[in-house]
């Protein structure tokens, strides 16, 4: 019999607001252990939270490009566990008034992941083990979270890894987050399930926690489907549980302290009041979203015949989409001016952080007049390139670099007198395509660029050569 | 119009020069070393710190600076306030050593009006008692009579106003805990309205029930207090802006107020605390004000609301004394859980736990149905109660305890009965309203009997002169001063 994989996620994604979600702290990634901590963050006694507004804000900006309904009333509420990095031995989280619900997400193969809620949490400290020493850093304690909670809809691993990368890819680009998996800011909880190819009911779940790189994550799946059709083929049962993944060994695990999982005793958080998300807020976040990306991906392959895989590159990171898009607008050469930047620019970043950054020399406006030199005939594509990396080094404009003659190209005049001698030299040529042979024109073309070192319009050069050989 | 206020007293003293600020404060650091031993008020002291803003005082003084109302006066913080770099217990073993890093609030605001901190008083263990008995450094006394308790949780704040050994007190009131506590040591106890007043720095013991207030030797003195802390802050996203400054008030004529006199309140008061309390209100109608009596059936469903969500509460804000980060640590443990284990079994003592536990199992999986969200419907009947109740008076008069203070461990045989003395105090905690306990005669057994007075929300001006009124009246019947401490 043959099984299918399911899949759910739960995703957890590091709001990149300046300060923390219930006090004033930054959240910034790194520094000295407990150094971006107050009173409040740390739990000590008789502190209060109090919402940041930002983080309902990044939150809802998050929930309306995934298409869900916004909460208009919403609330916190405790969750209760006992670790050592969680502070107050709760964690203020969202348990049955999520702040966004019913939301999709949509993959390339035209599938919609469907979101069952996107609600708002903090984060808890992180314990740190030294030579058998525990110490705990509550620096993350209290960086809001939001998670992202999938419907079952997911039916492989590729598809998972595209959810996962999607959800990057648009999260990034509104800004409301780096999604940075090898620095925490985007966790996955997968879900995993099987069940006999054709049957409806779902089978019983396993649920694998913190998985927070793509390799990773491939693998516990893998290695869980693996595990649970074995179970069904030898007539076991799968039991429902929680399970970490063993990066060394590649199997998963059943997690044993159970007990402390299993009853979070959920109640409204009394320190705090409902969060009211008025039509007018609603709208004016919306309103102040960059256009989908998903949108802008489409119109990208669309409207300027890029690659589906060069667009999606560029529009991972917003700043570089807009570059491209001030470069390219009404260009006929969009294409090369994507490729100036998948290559040469990018060739220059040693790290994804300098991508991210994206600073670089020229300036949109001067790849665009570089771009347009080539729409007019004026360069030649093999010249481009030299250009470019010219103006990188340098921070000038295109003009600086190309002579008089370069950008002055050849006047009609003198390429007509080329194109007679290069008739006139290539008379085997003119004989075979007088007599029929289109393709003959080619080798005469070919010789006037040579002659003309590339400055000739190829296309002008065959229509000249085309009256001419008329006759 | 009588003065019985201590702090406009002291302020014309201080201003007139008459007495320094730091002589005064000598005065009360010395009864307060005298008596503190018999009445157990203080937990402690922090004298230094009490002189040093004296002094301070005293410059302002000097050089003719204008001084807020409560500048000089010298007063306590119930031991459950942050305060910085002064130890912060909740008088449990649990939280020994510990030394805040931050202020709460309230006591920013009086430390910025130049209040001279005395010292921190007596409590329950984290507010969880009636008696103060339930503290790890032993019951505070009732001053008027050492074989009694002070009542609680405020008890050490009741004591120490009741013995002159403080002009006021801040305390807390999760179910009665300002106002239970003044009507035993016969003072006045104002539980403001939830939000009238910041909880930031108050630490919690029931957060949806919480809320700081004064106790006082006067009406007038806490109206002044309130009108001082009753300020919205930020920092408190419970805290409203809506509260109203009430010393204005105070001396408004109150012919034609109604007064409620909810039936089921009466039930089972003792007799000769009933008798005081008609006497009260045989008082009021000769002001002119009118009684109307009405049932309030569904009033009995609040002590059972009441310890099924302020529990629930507790247990989870309760849980971040694990022993790792500050206070109290077990001594011999095997790993981390053990640890966690050993310090809340040896560092919490037998009312928290019963408290936590009982929070913990009505939040449980399978019971939360049952208990909590039962209790918190219950609370919405008891609100609406309220709400139609006021719709016909101005403010209601019940007791405040159903009998005078207990003798000393009076409270230690029987959970649930001492849970019933608690049973006209709670109701004002579960709808969030105002409610002040003020003195209306004496027992047959000489102990103070309180009255309490009930407002609609945010109705502390009206609450505070319909006290103040009936203080003016009869003060000289049922206020009695304790002959020890300071005596201005």
């Amino acid at each position: 019999m043959n099984y299918e994989l399911v899949c759910g996620l739960e995703t957890h994604v590091e709001l990149a607001t300046k300060t923390k979600i219930f006090c004033s702290c930054s959240t910034e990634f790194g520094g000295e252990p407990n150094t971006h901590c107050c009173p409040i963050c740390i739990g000590l006694p008789g502190t209060l939270p109090k919402l940041n507004k930002a983080v309902v804000e990044y939150a809802v900006a998050a929930g309306l490009v995934t298409h869900c309904k916004i909460s208009p009333v919403s609330k916190m509420d405790r969750k209760n566990y006992v670790y050592p990095d969680l502070p107050k031995a709760y964690q203020i989280s969202q348990y049955d008034m999520p702040l966004c619900k019913n939301g999709w997400v949509e993959l390339s193969n035209g599938r919609r992941i469907r979101l069952n809620r996107i609600h708002i949490e903090e984060d808890a400290g992180k314990l740190v083990h030294d030579r058998g020493n525990t110490y705990i850093d509550y620096n993350r304690g209290g960086v809001p979270l939001i998670e992202i909670v999938s419907e079952p809809d997911l039916r492989s691993i590729d598809e998972v890894q595209e959810y996962v990368e999607t959800l990057q890819m648009i999260l990034r680009y509104i800004g409301v987050s780096d999604c940075k998996m090898q620095e925490g800011s985007l966790r996955c909880d997968v879900n995993v399930s099987v069940r006999p190819e054709g049957q409806e009911a779902f089978g019983t779940r396993a649920e694998i926690k913190n998985m927070n790189s793509f390799t990773h994550m491939a693998k516990a799946i893998a290695y869980e489907f693996d595990r649970q059709t074995d179970l069904l083929m030898s007539g076991e049962e799968v039991v429902q549980e929680t399970r970490r993944y063993d990066e060394g060994t590649g199997c998963t695990e059943g997690m044993r302290d159970k007990e402390d999982a299993d009853d979070y005793r959920y109640f409204r958080e009394p320190d705090l009041v409902t969060i009211r998300v008025t039509d007018e807020m609603r709208e004016s976040i919306r309103a102040k979203m960059p256009e989908d990306p998903q949108k802008r991906l489409a119109r990208f392959v669309a409207d300027y015949g890029l690659p589906e895989a060069d667009a999606r590159q560029l529009i991972e990171h917003r700043r570089i989409a807009d570059y491209f898009e001030a470069a390219a607008k009404g260009t006929k050469n969009s294409r090369t001016a994507a490729n100036c930047i998948l290559e040469q620019m990018f060739a220059r970043f040693g790290s994804e952080a300098e991508k991210d950054r994206f600073e670089v020399a020229v300036s949109p406006a001067q790849l665009h007049d570089l771009i347009l030199l080539l729409d007019a005939g004026k360069i030649r594509k093999n010249l481009i390139k030299s250009t470019l990396e010219k103006m990188l080094d340098s921070g000038k404009p295109a003009s600086d670099f190309l002579s008089e003659k370069d950008l002055a190209g050849i006047s009609a005049e003198d390429l007509r007198a080329v194109c007679r001698k290069a008739a006139e030299e290539n008379a085997a040529a003119v004989a075979d395509y007088r007599a029929g042979k289109k393709k003959a024109l080619g080798a005469i073309v070919g010789a006037v660029m040579k002659a003309t070192k590339g400055r000739a319009n190829p296309q002008e050069t065959q229509k000249i050569l085309t009256e001419l050989l008329k006759g | 119009m009588e003065q019985h206020g201590l702090i406009q007293k002291i302020g014309k003293l201080l201003r007139s020069g008459e007495i320094s600020c730091t002589e005064l404060t000598k005065q009360y650091l010395e009864a307060i070393r005298r008596e503190n031993g018999r009445l157990n008020a203080y937990v402690k002291l922090t004298p230094e710190t009490a002189l040093q803003t004296a002094a301070e005082v005293d410059r302002k003084l000097a050089a003719k600076e204008e001084l807020p109302p409560l500048a000089g006066i010298p007063m306590t913080l119930k031991d459950n306030f942050s305060t910085k770099g002064i130890e912060t217990t909740c008088c449990s073993k649990i939280l020994k050593g510990y030394v805040p890093i931050y202020d709460a609030t309230v006591w920013s605001i009086l430390k910025k009006q130049g209040t001279v901190l005395l010292g921190k008083t007596n409590m329950d263990e984290f507010a969880m008692g009636s008696s103060c008995e339930t503290s790890c450094f032993g019951g505070a006394k009732n001053p008027h009579n050492t074989e009694r308790v002070a009542g609680g949780s405020s008890g050490g704040a009741a004591a120490a106003v009741a013995g002159n050994l403080a002009v006021f007190g801040l305390g807390s009131d999760t179910g009665g805990s300002i106002r239970q506590p003044a009507s035993f040591c016969g003072i006045v106890g104002l539980k403001p309205t939830y939000g009238a007043v910041s909880r930031f720095g108050l630490i919690a013991y029931a957060s949806s029930f919480d809320q700081i207030g004064p106790l006082t030797q006067s009406v007038e003195d806490a109206a002044l207090v309130y009108d001082a802390i009753a300020q919205h802050d930020p920092m408190d996203s419970t805290s409203s802006n809506r509260a109203l400054p009430a010393f204005s008030s105070l001396g408004k004529e109150i012919r034609g107020l109604k007064i409620g006199i909810p039936k089921e309140y009466y039930d089972g008061v003792r007799e000769d605390v009933k008798a005081a309390l008609f006497g009260a209100l045989k008082v009021y109608e000769s002001l002119g004000a009118e009684l109307v009596e009405f049932s309030m059936p569904s009033v009995k469903y609040s002590l059972p609301a009441y310890y099924i969500l302020a529990c629930a509460e507790a247990s989870s804000n309760l849980g971040r004394y694990d022993g790792i980060r500050y206070g109290y640590r077990t001594e011999h443990y095997t790993d981390r859980n053990d640890m966690i284990c050993k310090t809340r079994s040896e560092g919490f003592g037998a009312e928290v736990k019963r408290r936590i536990l009982l929070g913990t199992y009505v939040l449980s999986a399978g019971y939360y149905d049952a208990y909590y969200k039962k209790a918190q419907n219950l609370r919405g009947t008891v609100v609406k109660a309220f709400e139609d109740a006021f719709a016909h008076c101005d403010v209601i008069a019940a007791p405040t305890v159903p009998t005078t203070a207990f003798p000393l461990n009076f409270t230690a045989q029987d959970a649930v009965e001492t849970y019933l003395t608690d049973i006209c105090t709670v109701p004002v905690n579960i709808a969030g309203l105002p409610g002040v306990s003020i003195p209306c005669g004496f027992g047959s057994d000489s102990m103070p009997v309180g009255l309490q007075l009930i407002g609609a929300r945010f109705s502390e001006p009206t609450l505070l002169n319909a006290a103040f009124q009936y203080e003016q009246a009869a003060r000289d019947d049922v206020f009695q001063a304790v002959e020890t401490g300071v005596r201005l």
